[in-house]
């Protein structure tokens, strides 16, 4: 690992004022930065270690219906916070389908929102990667992309965003609250990460020295309590990246569809907002047929970047049982095994 | 660049002198404090072998940097026994042949341990698998592993039940 200075600011102005240094970036638990600096695919030069800021450890009300959520939150604090996970619990399930138990007491928040790619050519420092370096080319464009992205993908890159989080996150319409050089300000969750096109290295809309301070959901978001869940199909049942991944929360009324929000995951640069399948299913009965529809036109505009096409059909079926599972109601407690499209549940045939 | 840090090891206070930085827990654990039970298999988060309790939370001490964790309070494998007794998760990894060669055991114990202090799994020996998912053992002892950690979570439930009869 390249040396590196170490600081550890005690306010939050200290530490942006600190970050404006060329070469520094944050630390938080330092669960994804760690292991890039380990394999030399990060090399800053100063570490601002913000674990002990004030005040961005809360997961707190707001008078007006929604929550907020501070960017030091662990993963584990946040999918165990009882109200938390009772009004969100699609967030909860995505966080508890993530990484290992450990990496989960460990994981902040705001860490998860900038994970990077794990794209093995990214990873690998010997491999040619826009992303990692600017025109160098891409190596995972005829490499082992079974895995890469099948939407809002480009010729300079096919990495996919690995966050499980984000996905229930931007379908739940979530703002990302940053501080900044000039204060602080807001970006929705869903313009935060960026599609590669040309500067794949851009990976957000962050400036230098940005610091994530809290993540919010609005009112809106509780109405889908009863009604949401978060499915991942993995290569293993657990602690693994999703292949895909979706989001559905659903608000019934009357027997039909009032208001869907879907969202997929594992199939492009960003976390996948899918508006036109939810528009087809406001006002539609929760059957079958409306789930076929909403699932047809959430994938309407993939195409496979590399030997991925298979995805393409999967992402689909996953929107269609994820719809299918939300409409049925969210359990009552979390499933043994979260998001995992395996797993029993009581009274259920197992194979079906 | 050097500065010290206070950490709690195994009960004993500890002030640490640190020329640089980029010294994670495992390898502080390990190298400077001669605490080698906690194991570095694959040093990147993937496999759980360096498992150890900050502040009674299980994480990877791989990727935690000593500096970041001033101050915490560690357990390590080391300060499981009391005297010649073992941990009853020790003892517990024997009696069911939780192990083979035995070099992921102190990250399984240490893992299993924050498991049943987090209170998630109960005794539901699916939640403890998927509870135990970051620890990977190649010789394969899962099987042992399971039955050795439902084995305490039950005594510790059963215990609990007649203290509340």
């Amino acid at each position: 690992m390249k040396s590196f200075e170490y600081v550890r600011p005690a306010h939050v102005s200290d530490a942006v004022a600190a970050a404006s240094k060329p070469g520094a970036v944050y630390l938080a638990a330092g669960t994804n930065l760690l292991d890039l600096m380990k394999g030399g695919v990060s090399r800053p030069d100063l570490l601002i270690d913000v674990t002990r800021l004030p005040g961005l450890d809360r997961i707190e009300p707001l008078a007006d219906g929604g929550m907020r959520i501070g960017a030091l939150v662990r993963n584990a604090d946040l999918a165990h916070d009882p109200s938390f996970a009772k009004a969100y619990p699609a967030v909860a399930e995505a966080l508890l389908s993530g990484a290992s138990a450990q990496l989960r007491n460990a994981a902040t928040v705001g860490g998860n929102l900038l994970q990077r790619t794990r794209c093995a050519y990214f990873y690998d420092v010997n491999s040619a990667c826009n992303r990692r370096e600017p025109g160098s080319g891409c190596d995972a464009r005829h490499g082992e992309n079974r895995l890469h992205a099948v939407l809002g993908w480009s010729d300079a890159c096919i990495a996919t965003h690995p966050s499980d989080f984000c996905v229930p996150l931007v379908a739940l319409d979530a703002v990302v609250e940053i501080e900044g050089k000039s204060g602080r300000r807001e970006v929705r969750l869903e313009d935060l990460h960026r599609l590669p096109g040309e500067s794949p290295q851009r990976e957000n809309v962050l400036e230098h020295g940005d610091l994530i301070v809290a993540v919010r959901l609005p009112a809106d978001a509780r109405n889908f309590g009863g009604h949401a869940r978060y499915l991942k199909l993995r290569e293993r049942t657990s602690y693994a990246f999703a292949i895909v991944s979706a989001a559905a929360c659903l608000r019934l009324a009357r027997g039909n569809i009032a208001e869907a929000r879907i969202a997929l995951g594992g199939v492009a640069a960003k976390p996948w907002r899918t508006r036109g399948a939810e528009k087809l299913l406001a006002g539609a009965a929760p059957n079958a047929e409306s789930f076929q529809r909403a699932a047809k036109a959430a994938l309407a505009e993939a195409k496979p970047s590399g030997d991925n096409g298979f995805k393409i059909e999967l992402a689909r079926r996953i929107v269609m049982r994820a719809l299918a599972l939300a409409a049925a109601g969210t359990p009552a407690r979390m499933p043994a095994l979260p998001a995992s499209p395996f797993a029993a549940v009581s009274g259920a045939l197992a194979h079906a | 660049m050097s500065f010290s840090i206070n950490l709690t090891v195994n009960g004993v206070p500890r002030d640490i002198a640190l020329s640089d930085p980029r010294v994670t827990l495992l390898d502080l654990l390990r190298e400077r404090l001669h605490l080698t039970g906690t194991k570095k298999g694959c040093d990147r988060g993937q496999c759980g072998a360096c498992t150890i309790l900050v502040n009674g939370r299980r994480i990877n001490s791989c990727l935690a940097l000593a500096a970041s964790h001033d101050g915490a309070d560690i357990t390590t494998i080391e300060g499981l026994a009391r005297g010649g007794e073992l941990h009853p998760l020790q003892a517990a990894f024997i009696a069911h042949d939780g192990l083979q060669c035995g070099f992921c055991t102190p990250g399984q114990i240490m893992s299993a341990l924050g498991l049943i202090s987090e209170r998630q799994a109960g005794c539901d020996d699916e939640r403890v698998r998927e509870g135990m998912s970051g620890n990977l053992c190649r010789c394969g002892a899962y099987a042992g592993i399971t039955e050795a950690v439902m084995e305490v979570q039950k005594s510790l439930s059963e215990a609990k039940e007649r203290r509340v009869a």
